[in-house]
């Protein structure tokens, strides 16, 4: 039994404790415990009144049995009692005590608050911190009633002792979290950002966290703290090695502190004044110039502290994204941290670069590394540093570099972790999409994927090569010979059943020429696959085999004997048996002109943002995705219908027809020419999914009228924007009102809008 | 114009655990509401993550849609949980300021020490935590408060 230190030896404890751990089996410290509890229950109702002493040694034990994972339903009242010793020890057992055993009943709530009340006013500042930390780590609703008006006062007096200005302003931001109504800032919000002006390093260390919740959710009341919190980062980064002794960490001058003002200066965009912004950019600089610089220390934590700042910086660098030269250097500084031996800093390397892809100032820079990234993809050991550089390859991903990216990252997802797989087929799927200027080459890639890592191909990501071949003329005969191909695999996965299926139901003909490829084969091939398929996806084969006999009459009997045997017409499931029975009936009584306009071609697909976007961005949640931007100001609308111009034109004709019958149509229409309306602000370098715009139902008090709400996401910010759309049918007009919290948005907005009309 | 602020992500310790290699909670430190069910599940959760890392791992783990910042020390896995978008290395070094204190405090403290005292922990973990967020830094000012309570009654 280690020697238990002098004061509050409390000894009975220690021996309680040795006991426990000295107990052979789970039954043997049951009944231990059971006879302390007992003991100290019957000493707690026992007729003599316990001293302090013995109240906290037993309250302390009780406390200790309930952190082993036992229940404890006593106790309370006698922590709650020594709440209102003067002694500190008994004081913070029984803190402690109602701090891990939060109990809810209003009259220990009401006793509690008492104390802490007394404690708060008593001008002690050990028993003001124990009161303080017990708000911050219960923060109820009941201590924010009775406390917070009380704390601001106790954080500014200026007879307050640095060590509670610390412990309050943690415990108002505590608070403040959980009750924000009742924590009224307004007569203390100049005073609490004047803290960052303190002497006392921690009162700006615990301040500054105050500060930072505070302005994010009222900037412009805490926008004083700009320049502030520039002087303090600019005086600590300048420092000599001997100032800020206390504060030094291996030869690091406040760390946590320079990280915590880098981290509120990311609340802000740059500041407007000269003088403080150039302050920054120097600050900036120099934490740029240390990190070149010989290391003080051989120690991992003077690295890790110095780099701690720097990732700090970069990420204020990358939020500003306007210093050209700032956001080069630190891609530059990051790219010599990809290869550092350090696996931490090599992963964080990885992570900060993804961000600067997007920058239109550093992604060509970003770029330069494509070759470490990829080696990183493929020999790095831990498969988080690994995810890493396949995030970042599809950030730096452009048109330049497409084809070699998503070479990679299928080659990288034939022996991926099998968690990550779903996320890189969505991305796979996108940039082959996104880049593709050759459209066999984007077949080919889904089809790879599908072979790959058929179990994680999603539905979005087939539709959408099916969507794609079916619009574009150029890749149908190509689709069709390559599908054909690759279902000649002797086990090949369902998707490409199905994909093969529905594409040689519509093209097989282009192919039907080569006797390899005949009808006769195709139909075969697709059927050898049959009996080993899911439901659905013989449904989706009946239906390519209805196409066959229109497309292929010489096929017509061999496919209608498979529908008319008893495995399809008596099929067990309903959707099956239907189609067997429907399908062959068609085959028997239409005539071939009637067949042949039921089984027309399917028309080109409508205009529609990629669902694949969205489900990306559902499954990495919020933050995640970021399309290089560059290339989406590039790219013209309407690509799809595989013409640029006309393509996109003739959506928005559709557009404004069904807009002028929007009193027929209704919101579908509106929805349509919104779809068109995204795709022209990608044109404008803007980027808005369709999941972030939406129609609105029962806002406008007039049915006739349409709301929508979104967020249009220009590269420097988000902007919230409100669309109103009033028919008036009678005189054949209609009003469209835009409102966005830039004046910008609103006219572009308007703009853009107008033209569909 | 109106205007619509997208709600920034809650920057916060979520908890802090110091747990040995079989599992053994030596010290949790809530700072967001769970229920005792939840909580253990996170501790089982944490100490199955970080017990099957080594040196070829980072020092981070993505945890549900938070994330963990660990280091080992001996047979004790010290353990934060932060959010996704706060300074990993940061807090690397926060933990280890952490058991720089700790150290000093129990003249080289090993596991037992913890286990005797865990209602001192508390006080330590108060002294350079609070609220989910770091409180004090300065090894010096943190240890020259312990000694001064040390020596209340």
């Amino acid at each position: 039994m280690p020697a238990v230190s002098k004061g509050d030896g409390m000894r009975g404890l220690a021996v309680f404790i040795s006991d426990i751990r000295n107990c052979k089996s789970k039954e043997a410290e049951i009944k231990r415990i059971n006879k302390e509890l007992a003991n100290i229950r019957s000493k707690f109702k026992g007729d003599k009144a316990l001293d302090g002493y013995s109240k906290k040694k037993y309250v302390c034990k009780l406390l200790f049995i309930f952190l082993l994972g036992h229940d404890i339903d006593f106790g309370h009242m006698e922590a709650v009692n020594l709440l209102s010793s003067n002694k500190y020890t008994e004081k913070q057992i029984g803190y402690l005590f109602i701090s891990v055993l939060v109990n809810s009943n209003s009259e220990l709530i009401r006793l509690i608050n008492n104390a802490i009340k007394n404690d708060l006013s008593s001008r002690n500042p050990t028993f003001m911190c124990l009161a303080l930390h017990c708000i911050a780590n219960v923060g109820s609703r009941e201590m924010a009633e009775a406390f917070a008006g009380e704390i601001p006062r106790i954080l500014v007096a200026g007879d307050t002792m640095d060590s509670v200005k610390q412990s309050a302003a943690l415990c108002l931001l505590r608070l403040y979290k959980t009750s924000p109504d009742l924590v009224l800032m307004g007569e203390w919000t100049s005073r609490v950002v004047h803290l960052l002006n303190d002497q006392h390093m921690g009162v700006v260390t615990a301040a500054i966290s105050l500060i930072t919740c505070l302005s994010q959710k009222n900037p412009d009341e805490f926008k004083t703290c700009v320049s502030l919190a520039v002087s303090r980062l600019s005086r600590i980064v300048s420092s000599a090695s001997t100032d800020l002794q206390d504060y030094t960490y291996y030869f690091v001058p406040a760390p946590w502190l320079s990280c915590k003002l880098l981290r509120l200066l990311q609340c802000y965009p740059p500041p407007e004044d000269g003088a403080v912004k150039g302050r920054l950019v120097e600050c900036l600089e120099t934490i740029l110039n240390k990190a070149q610089e010989p290391p003080k220390s051989k120690k991992v934590q003077h690295s890790n502290a110095k780099n701690a700042i720097l990732f700090e910086a970069i990420s204020l660098i990358i939020h500003y994204d306007s210093e050209p030269n700032l956001l080069v250097r630190a891609c530059n500084q990051l790219g010599q941290f990809l290869q550092h031996r350090e696996t931490n800093l090599r992963y964080l390397a990885l992570e900060s670069m993804c961000t600067l892809a997007s920058s239109e100032f550093s992604h060509e820079a970003v770029k330069t590394h494509i070759e470490t990234v990829i080696n990183a993809l493929k020999t790095e050991r831990d498969v988080s540093v690994r995810q890493r550089a396949a995030d970042l390859l599809y950030a730096m991903c452009d048109r330049s570099n497409a084809k070699q990216i998503v070479a990679e990252m299928l080659s990288y997802l034939e022996t991926a972790d099998y968690s990550i797989r779903e996320e890189m087929v969505l991305k796979v799927a996108i940039l082959a999409e996104k880049y593709a200027v050759d459209y066999s080459w984007y077949v080919d890639t889904i089809l790879n994927l599908i072979r790959i890592a058929g179990d994680y191909v999603s539905e979005e990501v087939w539709y959408r090569v099916i969507q794609i071949v079916i619009n574009r003329d150029d890749v149908q005969g190509y689709a069709a010979k390559t599908v054909f191909e690759a279902l000649q695999a002797p086990a090949c996965h369902e998707n490409m059943v199905k994909v093969g299926g529905y594409i040689l139901g519509e093209f097989g003909n282009l192919i039907a020429g080569d006797p390899r490829s005949s009808p006769l084969v195709q139909f075969n091939l697709l059927h050898s696959k049959f009996h080993l398929c899911s439901v659905p996806t013989r449904a989706l084969l009946l239906s390519a085999y209805i196409k066959f006999i229109n497309l292929f009459p010489e096929t017509k009997s061999t496919i209608q004997e498979v529908l008319r045997s008893d495995s399809q017409i008596r099929n067990s499931d309903v959707e099956l048996q239907q189609r067997a029975v429907e399908y062959l009936k068609l085959s028997s009584i239409a005539s071939t002109d009637v067949l042949a306009t039921v089984l027309e071609e399917m028309p080109p697909f409508p205009e529609r943002e990629s669902s694949i976007l969205a489900k990306l961005k559902k499954k990495k949640g919020p933050g995640a995705v970021s399309v290089n931007e560059l290339e989406e100001g590039k790219r013209e609308g309407g690509e799809l219908n595989g013409g640029g111009e006309r393509g996109g034109d003739s959506s928005a004709i559709a557009a404004s027809n069904a807009v002028r019958d929007t009193n027929k149509y209704g919101k579908h229409c509106f929805k349509i020419s919104i779809s068109a309306l995204q795709l022209k602000c990608w044109g404008s370098g803007w980027h808005w999914t369709q999941e972030c715009m939406a129609l609105l139902e029962n806002v406008d008090p007039n049915p006739e009228n349409f709301v929508c709400a979104g967020v249009i996401q220009t590269k420097a910010q988000q902007v919230g924007s409100l669309l109103r759309l009033e028919p008036n049918a009678q005189a054949q007009m209609y009003r469209l009102t835009v409102r966005s919290s830039k004046d910008t948005v609103s006219k572009r907005l308007c703009e853009l809008l107008a033209e569909q009309f | 114009a109106l205007s619509v602020t997208v709600q920034p992500r809650c920057k916060i310790i979520r908890f802090i655990l110091i747990q040995n290699r079989a599992g053994k909670t030596r010290l949790a430190k809530w700072y967001m509401q769970f229920d005792d069910d939840e909580k253990q599940k996170l501790i089982e959760e944490v100490h199955a993550v970080v017990t099957v890392r080594d040196a070829k791992h980072t020092n981070f783990v993505e945890f549900r849609n938070f994330k963990i910042i660990y280091r080992r020390y001996a047979g004790l896995y010290f353990c934060i949980c932060v959010d996704v978008t706060d300074n990993n290395l940061a807090y690397l070094e926060a933990i280890h300021n952490f058991v720089e204190v700790l150290n000093e405090y129990f003249h080289n403290v090993c596991e037992l020490d913890l286990v005797f005292n865990f209602y001192k922990v508390y006080t330590v973990v108060d002294e350079m935590f609070l609220a989910g967020e770091i409180r004090e830094t300065s090894q010096t000012k943190v240890l020259k408060q312990l000694l001064m309570l040390q020596s209340l009654e």
